[in-house]
């Protein structure tokens, strides 16, 4: 029953395209569609391992730099006499470059979690994603600062029967975009069921004890930290060549907070939890400026909306449908024939 | 004499001024079941602490086989061997029984994040074979039915069942037990004598530290004694009964007189 | 020389309003164990209602000053009865993500009422510096220098001196043995709470009229703050205080040696390198406030 749904829901998502012919509604998910592997990357981290790393938007941000600078080539003066220059690559391996740079920051901030604990570790990740931005804004030679690395190509790959084809137009980015998460979900679900998700959650609900049967932690949260900083820049690759420009913005707390929101509103914890955070909080923008509200106005309706849910649903949505579906079953059950 | 299973020699922990346990030394024999007993602030569950790698000793030797242990992390203590259980309840509250056995396995478990990641056959047939022994671990503590329940939910004998099983899981050479009766009533202290015995029979060294006598004096084969953090006494239950020092220890120097 | 020396000038002037932020916090961090995101909010409002009386009521420049600070601590008092009440037994998770909500919610708010345009606060003060030999130093610098130093003063007393300071620092050292004292541990977290807002708005009502209002000009303050904090070590108002002024000079001499540029950026690096050597904070061998 549960494979025939899977099957049903993953089949209406892949032909999407075919029949929703709205360009801007396409565009709306595949921006959500991004926004929600780097909420499921999070989820990792905050929601399994129990780490508070706010920062997390700088894996993004890494990511999306990485791959654009890899496809356009760049050259940059170290020390005097000391230049270091790439050539323009193709955008697969700037993709490739992406997830592998971004998975390197995460080993350097898995090690460091281990060591900085607790609120601290808060406030060193948002001090990381500030320090990228201003990285970004102010090495100029690099990144072009505010004025952004433009014109970044789009995904070329060689296809049997067509040849090279560029991912200019927005059913294609979809398709890549569903591709990328999925597999992100696939990867996810296999890690979280098993004995390494198990030693994730023993870290989080009782570290003494999960120590005591063996559980390393520093290598669980390095390998957590990986696999989501990783995963967060391949988000960062998608949006770079999506979008097609990259800008000192890429690495706003805002949009840590995003993701944030994402995921806690969702459900922490669970697989389902980011996804439906993702959607609503990235669905939802566009309904409040069909609406025509400000987006202040909106900002303040998330910040609400965020406060209600730790407040009543403090779980999550998904965990809240879970067990209003379970007692309605219960009921139903119970209930004389 | 074949060497001891465990080696504490001259075991000292400081904290500030205050000294928690001071030149201890006691071995474990291999096979045996060694009760630590004392009084209240003796130190036993720093000596416990310092074994286990949860505290650093401030001086002394802590040798399991002939391996130093002093300094090591918790978890590498565990691959050693010394799986430990906690003076206050601790258990995966918000799992499953079935999933705190399944952590407790998971120095027996091989797979690799990357295998993991690619799904390989061989993870799915490896977490079935976990699945069998968690069960069949929970058999053995007699908590099979509750199976599928949140630990946070049973009730607190069933709770240190759990805590024992989740601790055997980890395959211990020497399993250390810290109160393990505590709380118990006089019922479920018994079932556990029982239990004691037959995990004594699976080859597992026991070492314990308790305050119920009666458990203490009817399952160990030697007793060490602390006061102040010091030893002060070392023997079968029968010479530590009559020992004076254990005497005064406990009930004070006007019992001694009284009755030495 | 003489540049050192007006750096350190300018650090000295600057760093007591720091000083005001980081002590705000490390009051809020030690006592109630909150992560305050709102903390810059506070920094931000204080300027913007110091904008307002100054400058749209036309009211006098240290009256607008008295009452933004009063301002501050209603609604930060209003923050933590509203919000933060009902949180009381939640784990620090929960908690610090209501904080960023309501710290979405506020700044946008902010930003809705006033608009983003940026607004300058006009001060009394001659324009002409004051010259010390070979450094000078603007007037109204000096006034906000003086302010920070007596508001840091009368923290000081208040909480080494009086009731409220002692069940505070009572409350920081062990919550349970307080209350069972008759400590009213929720009366404590309302002023202390509000306590510590009170001189966030203070610091921005001080540097509002030094430098220009504008909505997002809290999230640095904020960063900053924090910064100090893990300096000084939680619930170290002293380490906040010293911390303040390190900070201050950290920049003054990042932003004249290094790169303007990075001036910002001396916080966050402090605070990581910080962490790596120390990961309690640079003070706290032994947490405590006072």
């Amino acid at each position: 029953m549960k494979a025939a749904l899977t099957a049903a829901w993953l089949a209406l998502l892949v032909t999407l395209p075919l029949w929703m012919t709205n360009q801007y509604a396409l565009h709306i998910l595949i921006v959500t569609g991004i926004f929600i592997v780097a909420a499921m990357s999070l989820n990792l981290l905050l929601g399994y391992t129990g780490q508070l790393s706010l920062g997390h938007v700088a894996f993004f941000g890494i990511g999306a730099y990485a791959s654009a600078l890899v496809s356009l080539g760049f050259k940059v003066q170290l020390a005097p006499g000391v230049a270091l220059a790439l050539d323009p690559k193709p955008v697969w391996c700037g993709m490739l470059a992406a997830v592998v740079v971004a998975g390197a920051f995460g080993w350097l901030i898995g090690k460091l979690a281990f060591r900085v604990r607790g609120a601290y570790f808060v406030i060193v990740s948002i001090s990381f994603a500030e320090v990228m931005r201003l990285v970004a804004v102010n090495w100029v030679e690099l990144t072009q600062g505010p004025m952004a690395l433009n014109n970044i190509p789009p995904l070329a790959l060689w296809l049997p029967g067509v040849g090279e084809h560029a991912f200019w137009k927005k059913p294609e980015n979809y398709w890549l975009t569903l591709g990328v998460a999925v597999v992100s979900y696939v990867l996810i679900r296999r890690l979280v069921r098993s004995r390494a998700g198990r030693a994730m959650v023993a870290l989080r609900e009782n570290e003494p004890l999960a120590t005591s049967v063996g559980i390393d932690v520093t290598r669980y949260l390095v390998l957590t930290t990986v696999v989501s900083a990783a995963m967060a820049g391949a988000a960062g690759a998608l949006y770079a060549h999506y979008i097609r420009i990259v800008d000192p913005d890429v690495f706003l707390f805002l949009y840590t907070v995003t993701m944030v929101i994402m995921v806690i509103t969702g459900g922490k914890g669970t697989l389902a939890g980011p996804i439906v955070g993702g959607l609503i909080f990235g669905l939802l923008p566009e309904t409040l400026r069909a609406a025509a509200i400000r987006p202040e106005v909106q900002w303040i309706v998330y910040g609400v909306l965020m406060i209600l849910v730790l407040y009543f649903l403090p779980a999550g949505i998904v965990p809240a449908v879970r067990q209003w579906w379970e007692r309605r079953r219960g009921a139903a059950a119970a209930a004389p024939a | 004499m074949t060497a001891p299973l465990l080696a504490v020699d001259r075991l000292t922990i400081r904290f500030g001024g205050l000294v928690a346990v001071d030149q201890a030394s006691f071995e474990v024999r291999e096979g045996e079941v060694l009760s630590l007993i004392g009084p209240n602030g003796a130190g036993k569950t720093t000596a416990f602490n310092a074994i286990t790698g949860y505290l650093a000793p401030s001086a002394g030797d802590i040798r399991f086989r002939g391996a130093r242990l002093n300094g090591l992390k918790p978890n590498r203590v565990a691959e050693l061997g010394l799986v430990r259980t906690f003076q206050k309840t601790s258990v995966f509250g918000g799992r499953s029984v079935l999933e705190n056995i399944l952590i407790g396995l998971h120095l027996r478990s091989e797979q690799r994040p990357l295998a993991i990641m690619l799904g390989l056959p061989s993870v799915a047939r490896e977490e079935r074979a976990l699945e069998t022994e968690a069960r069949r671990i929970l058999g053995f503590v007699g908590l099979g039915a509750r199976a599928l329940e949140l630990g946070a939910s049973l009730p607190y004998g069933e709770q240190r069942l759990l805590e024992i099983a989740v601790a055997l899981a980890a395959r211990p050479q020497l399993l250390l037990l810290d109160e393990p009766v505590s709380g118990m009533n006089p019922t479920e202290t018994e079932s556990f004598m029982a239990k004691l015995a037959e995990i004594r029979s699976l080859g597992i060294t026991v070492l314990l530290v308790e305050h119920d006598m009666k458990m203490v004096m009817g399952v160990s084969d030697r007793i060490v004694c602390l006061n102040q953090g010091r030893v002060i006494a070392n023997g079968t239950p029968a010479e530590i009964r009559r020992d004076p020092e254990v005497i005064r220890a406990y009930l004070g120097e006007r019992y001694a007189r009284a009755h030495g | 020389m003489d540049q050192l020396l007006q750096h350190g000038l300018n650090a000295l002037m600057l760093g007591g309003t720091y000083a005001l932020l980081g002590i705000g916090l490390t009051l809020i961090f030690g006592i109630m164990r909150v992560v305050n995101f709102t903390h810059g909010e506070l920094y931000a409002f204080g300027a913007y209602m110091m904008y307002a009386f100054a400058m749209l009521v036309g009211a006098n420049f240290f009256v607008a000053l008295a009452l933004a600070v009063a301002l501050g601590v209603a609604l930060g008092a209003g923050v933590e009865l509203v919000l933060l009440s009902r949180l009381r037994g939640a784990d620090i998770d929960t908690t610090m993500l209501v904080m960023i909500g309501a710290w979405i919610a506020l700044q946008n708010a902010e930003q809705l009422a006033w608009t983003g345009v940026a607004k300058s606060i006009d001060n009394p003060f001659p324009a002409a510096p004051l010259v010390i030999g070979p450094v000078s130093v603007a007037w109204n610098r000096v006034f906000v220098f003086a302010v920070a130093i007596v508001l840091i003063a009368a923290t000081y007393a208040l909480i080494n001196r009086t009731r409220l300071g002692r069940a505070m620092r009572a409350t920081f050292q062990d919550r349970d043995t307080a209350a069972l004292m008759g400590v009213r541990i929720g009366t404590i977290h309302t002023a202390t709470f509000a306590l510590g807002s009170g001189l966030a708005a203070a610091a921005g009502a001080l540097l509002g009229p030094v430098f220009v209002v504008y909505p997002t000009m809290g999230d640095l303050a904020a960063a900053k703050a924090f910064a100090i904090v893990i300096l000084g070590g939680l619930g170290n108002i002293a380490g906040a205080t010293i911390g303040g002024f390190i900070l201050a000079l950290v920049e003054e001499l990042g932003a004249g040696y290094v790169s303007s540029g990075y001036r910002d950026a001396m916080g966050f690096l402090l605070i990581i390198v910080i962490l790596l050597f120390r990961p309690t904070g640079l003070f706290a061998q032994k947490e405590r406030i006072g």
